[in-house]
């Protein structure tokens, strides 16, 4: 049994088929890594796993540790461990950073923390901020961030690390990392894959959806690389995959731009 | 997803929702509204001529002007369906332990005095039409501030009190300035001397209990050259199925270099109608700021305004106004620039949800001769569902030509971008939801002192009924 399965997932938005039978399986501890051109149903699949109410899952199911969790909420969902690393994370004005991440690891706490025994307790503020600030440093982020309100005002290259600070922060089961690299210079590539690679050490799985070998390259495991088109997975294979993908181009599998 | 669940949240006003007998009142005045209720008022306060004469004067105007046929809806007023005087306690009294058991303990269960044993420098609290308690740090009693409801500053500072009273406001400004002229009862009266700064709040709490009361407090603040005060005063009301009327007019004189800090926290039950007139004059250099709160009312019709006369002077007006079922908060700020140089802000946040309606209604004025005028208004509307509405009426009148003005409004929802962002961190949707409003309340919010910032985040925090089912 793996932690996540994905069994024939069809997904519509707006009546319009955009998932056409996905099958996946991701245990803890596993990285895998999502390619494909623009358009092929990547970031819906993100999206879908963490049931974002634009789609609706027309048939197919997904399983964390065996149980459908396809009418759960989103909430329920990242109180099952899933966590989303979003590509365009929204700002919220007024909300305070520091604020928000302790609560939500709180509110998390109640349900992962049993399964994780190592999971830490903040009993204070100072504590908690302690532990905001080796995270954000550990990311290259500014300990200011703790006083800032949240997504509000972050530079592009501020927002993916500070996605995967959250990441880290939260310790999920398995998180989902939607294009963490997209628009990073190298050494933002570097620590993003680094607190990928962190998040591995706790023993989390990982899928990272992206379009590039480049940020593959910094992990410490890779298990497999997917390749999907046309809202399903084509074809599937070991870390030599993204680099084939990178040196022949997405022609080589007989794909070109799915959305034209 | 949002406007599915917006429909079921509500405020929690159980806190507020609970009333005593009236049967302890000394005096309870026959309903309606008459020459005669305003002389028996005057005559119950034993006050001096010039202030009975004020009163009558200012019932003639009443009388002579209409119901304003803009803003919320006064139709369903009926001033002869009003309590114009009641008086629940004999005396007023410097220590909690002389206050009328039922009285004292409505205002435990409203914090007032702890919140006094904790982090303020003084506290009035009025009970329907008088003011029951009455107490003043003791050291800021020695350096010559003043601290008092209005009736009793009457009598001790005369001079004073005639002075300013009625100045700022004219009985000839509203209708409803005019109303309270006539009747008014209760309030504070403040007065810091010059280059005295009052370290921590001083606090009024307005209680209605009674069904179909009317309360009409006073207040009049003179904060004297280089002075500095925080005024705070919070409102509630048992819920009735009758409508109650508040109307207030609150006064306020910050002289040279002086600074007067405003914070109103109006919660009253759905069933009031708030109709207040509240204006500064502000002086050279001084600086007057409105944080102006409003949650409760049935209609609240509310626009505090700052003049400032002279150069330098700089205004600051904050408010918030959340507007649910029934409810039309009608709130905004006047901003009056007579002097060079002058500055003034004004941010506006509201929300309406549940056919709650908000309008904000303000007026920027800069005079002839007003040079280097800088004014920078913005107000935000947040509508939590389509039945709801919001609408923004800015006037506008610039008299010369180098003033520096902006002006930005906003309507939004609340995304859901957002609350599924909020949600994949593990937050339930009413959570997040209340968590996107008080984010957008935070300009607000953090203006507040701590411990009122999270009684407000308490209320605004939502209920999800049906979340269960």
């Amino acid at each position: 049994m793996s932690f996540l399965t994905i069994k024939d997932l069809n997904v519509n938005i707006d009546d319009k088929k955009i998932l056409n039978g996905v099958n996946l399986e991701v245990n803890k501890g596993e990285v895998h890594a999502i390619m494909g051109l623009n358009g092929s149903g990547k970031s819906t699949l993100a999206n879908v796993l963490l049931g974002h109410p634009r789609y609706s899952v027309t048939s197919g199911d997904i399983l964390v540790n065996d149980e459908s969790i396809v009418d759960l909420k989103t909430d329920e969902r990242a109180k099952k461990g899933l966590f989303l690393g979003f590509q365009y994370p929204t700002e919220v004005s007024g909300v305070g950073y520091s604020h928000f991440l302790r609560n939500a690891y709180n509110l998390l706490s109640k349900s992962l923390g049993e399964e994780q025994k190592d999971r830490e307790v903040f009993i204070t503020v100072k504590e908690f901020h302690e532990y905001l600030k080796r995270n954000l440093d550990n990311v290259g982020l500014d300990p200011s961030f703790l006083s800032r309100y949240l997504n509000e005002g972050f530079s592009g290259g501020e927002k993916k690390r500070s996605e995967v600070m959250q990441m880290l922060v939260l310790r999920p089961n398995l998180a989902i990392l939607d294009e963490p690299d997209s628009g990073l210079d190298i050494d933002a590539v570097k620590a993003v894959a680094e607190a990928i690679n962190k998040l591995i050490e706790t023993g989390a799985g990982v899928i990272v959806i992206t379009h590039y070998a480049r940020i593959l390259r910094y992990l410490n495991k890779l298990d497999k690389v997917h390749v999907m088109s046309k809202g399903k997975i084509i074809k599937t294979a070991g870390k030599e995959l993204s680099e084939e993908l990178e040196s022949k181009g997405y022609a080589w599998l007989g794909l070109s731009d799915d959305t034209k | 997803m949002n406007t599915m669940t917006a429909k079921e949240l509500d405020m929690d006003y159980s806190k507020y929702d609970f009333k005593d007998s009236t049967e302890i009142y000394v005096y309870l005045s026959k309903k309606g509204l008459s020459r005669g209720t305003v002389e028996e008022i005057s005559k119950m306060k034993g006050e001096p001529d010039w202030m009975r004469d004020f009163r009558l004067r200012s019932f003639d105007v009443f009388n002579s002007k209409p119901m304003p046929n803009w803003g919320g809806d006064l139709s369903h007023i009926d001033f002869q369906n009003i309590y114009y005087y009641a008086k629940a306690a004999e005396k007023q009294s410097k220590s909690w332990d002389d206050v009328p058991e039922s009285v004292r303990n409505t205002f435990e269960k409203l914090g007032i005095p702890e919140a006094e044993r904790k982090f303020l420098a003084g506290v009035g609290a009025q009970y329907e039409s008088e003011v029951v308690y009455h107490n003043l740090r003791e050291d800021l009693e020695k350096q010559g501030v003043i601290f008092l409801d209005t009736d009793t500053a009457v009598k001790k500072f005369p001079d004073l009190v005639k002075k300013h009273f009625g100045k700022v406001i004219p009985p000839e400004d509203n209708k409803f300035a005019a109303l309270n002229s006539a009747v008014w009862s209760g309030g504070s009266f403040i007065y810091v001397p010059p280059n005295v700064k009052v370290d921590l709040p001083l606090q009024a709490y307005f209680r209605i209990n009674a069904q179909n009361i009317g309360q009409f407090e006073r207040t009049l603040i003179i904060a004297d050259e280089g002075a500095d005060v925080h005024y705070i005063e919070g409102c509630t009301a048992p819920v009735y199925s009758t409508e109650s009327l508040h109307s207030a007019v609150v006064e306020l004189v910050a002289k040279r270099g002086a600074k007067i800090r405003y914070t109103t926290i109006q919660n009253w039950s759905k069933d009031v109608y708030n109709l207040v007139t509240k204006r500064a004059y502000a002086y050279e250099n001084a600086s007057v700021e409105w944080i102006d709160g409003n949650l409760g009312s049935k209609l609240t019709m509310k626009y505090p305004g700052v003049y400032m006369l002279g150069k330098n002077a700089h205004a600051e007006i904050v408010s918030v106004a959340f507007a649910g079922d029934s409810q039309h908060q009608d709130a905004g700020a006047k901003v009056v620039h007579l002097a060079p140089n002058t500055t003034s802000r004004v941010t506006s946040k509201s929300v309406s949800k549940d056919s709650g309606r908000t309008t904000y209604r303000g007026l920027l004025h800069v005079a002839k001769g007003a040079y280097g005028v800088k004014s920078n208004v913005r107000c935000d509307a947040l509508l939590l569902d389509e039945f709801s509405r919001t609408d923004t009426y800015p006037y506008v009148e610039v008299n010369e030509e180098d003033a520096t003005i902006t002006h930005e409004a906003t309507v939004g929802k609340i995304g859901d971008e957002q609350i599924f962002y909020l949600m994949s961190r593990g937050y339930s949707e009413s959570d997040a939801l209340s968590m996107i409003i008080g984010g957008f309340m935070e300009p607000f919010t953090k203006e507040l002192p701590m411990e009122y910032a999270v009684e407000l985040n308490r209320l605004v925090k939502m209920e999800m009924e049906g979340s269960v089912g």
